[in-house]
């Protein structure tokens, strides 16, 4: 039973290997580790929230050779991003760049907490302020 | 009166901000291309049909308007938007080069044969670099490149009588009706 289910969890990992979408190899290591911290960084345009890396469309099939290319002829990785964004646009990008237009993406948030917590300290103050009013109030009617 | 001001305006500001996010938000059908206003990628490419050896350069259309049409055999949509093609290529009013991307030799011929032929010219991208170098992402797509030679426009999905009277015809300068 336990052999058997072990066979069976063996099998679909192999299953799981057969489906891999990329199975590019690059010459040495350490480009191919950069290959595929890049491909997980651009969208497939086609299918929006795939990155190049999985997904099976033929056109990110051509962007990730691209890529393989670029790191092969010996470009830095912010030249291949500028390679994509030159084409397609800071939204190939799956990670906005902190200027521009998309560096509301990255502050919209820090801005919406910031103005929670001003609220928050507003209401907190006018509460105790009540709170206070009410206190001497009974003090003032006991003092009578 | 007071205590209502502050939820107010928070919820507008929030709204307004969401309401910017879903305008914008990256719709296949709406995406502008990042090459407007742009110098047109270079490219040279094998013609369709050609001679062997036969290559068609980007440099051969400098100095007049032209428009670009990325389609391929495989494409739904271009199967569609082709008799529109077919009809506007009569007027005559722009030259339309096809960018037979990502196919097969044989299929594209036959399918100009069965349906028409509206390009001036039809390049062959069997690898599809051209067609990264426009940062197409679909096709059909259309762009109009000006007679600097800058892309003034991207359509995406199916040609239309009316986008191309409006987006393609509209951008000739001293455009008047035939």
């Amino acid at each position: 039973m336990r052999a058997r289910l072990v066979g069976a969890l063996a099998t679909l990992l192999l299953v799981h290997g057969a489906f891999a979408i990329d199975i590019t190899v690059l010459p040495d290591e350490k480009l191919q580790q950069r290959y595929e911290a890049l491909t997980h960084e651009f969208r497939c345009m086609q299918c929006q929230n795939n990155t190049i890396a999985d997904s099976p469309v033929g056109l990110a099939s051509d962007l990730r050779r691209d890529v393989a290319e670029m790191l092969v002829a010996g470009k830095t990785d912010d030249e291949i991003r500028a390679y994509m964004v030159q084409r397609y646009g800071n939204v190939i990008l799956f990670t906005p760049p902190f200027k521009g237009s998309a560096i509301w993406v990255w502050l919209t948030p820090l801005v919406a907490l910031a103005g929670g917590i001003c609220i928050a300290i507003v209401i907190v103050r006018r509460r105790g302020r009540l709170v206070a009013t009410d206190d001497s109030d009974i003090i003032d009617e006991s003092a009578r | 009166m007071n205590r209502f001001i502050v939820p107010v305006i928070v919820f507008l500001v929030l709204a307004g901000v969401l309401y910017i996010g879903v305008v914008h938000s990256p719709d296949k059908s709406t995406m502008v291309s990042a090459l407007l206003g742009k110098p047109a990628p270079k490219f040279e490419l094998p013609v369709l049909g050609g001679e062997a050896g036969q290559k068609f350069s980007s440099a051969q259309l400098a100095g007049r308007p032209w428009v670009l049409n990325v389609w391929g055999t495989w494409c739904g949509a271009c199967r569609d938007e082709h008799p529109v093609l077919i009809e506007v290529a009569k007027q005559n009013r722009l030259p339309i080069v096809g960018l037979d991307w990502r196919d097969e030799d044989d299929a594209a011929k036959q399918w100009l044969n069965q349906l028409g032929n509206p390009y001036g010219v039809v390049l062959v991208d069997r690898e599809g670099r051209t067609a990264i170098d426009f940062g197409v992402y679909g096709a059909p797509e259309t762009f109009f490149v000006d007679a600097d030679g800058r892309v003034q426009y991207r359509h995406v999905g199916a040609m239309t009588p009316d986008v191309w009277e409006r987006e393609f015809v509209g951008r000739l300068p001293h455009a008047v009706s035939p």
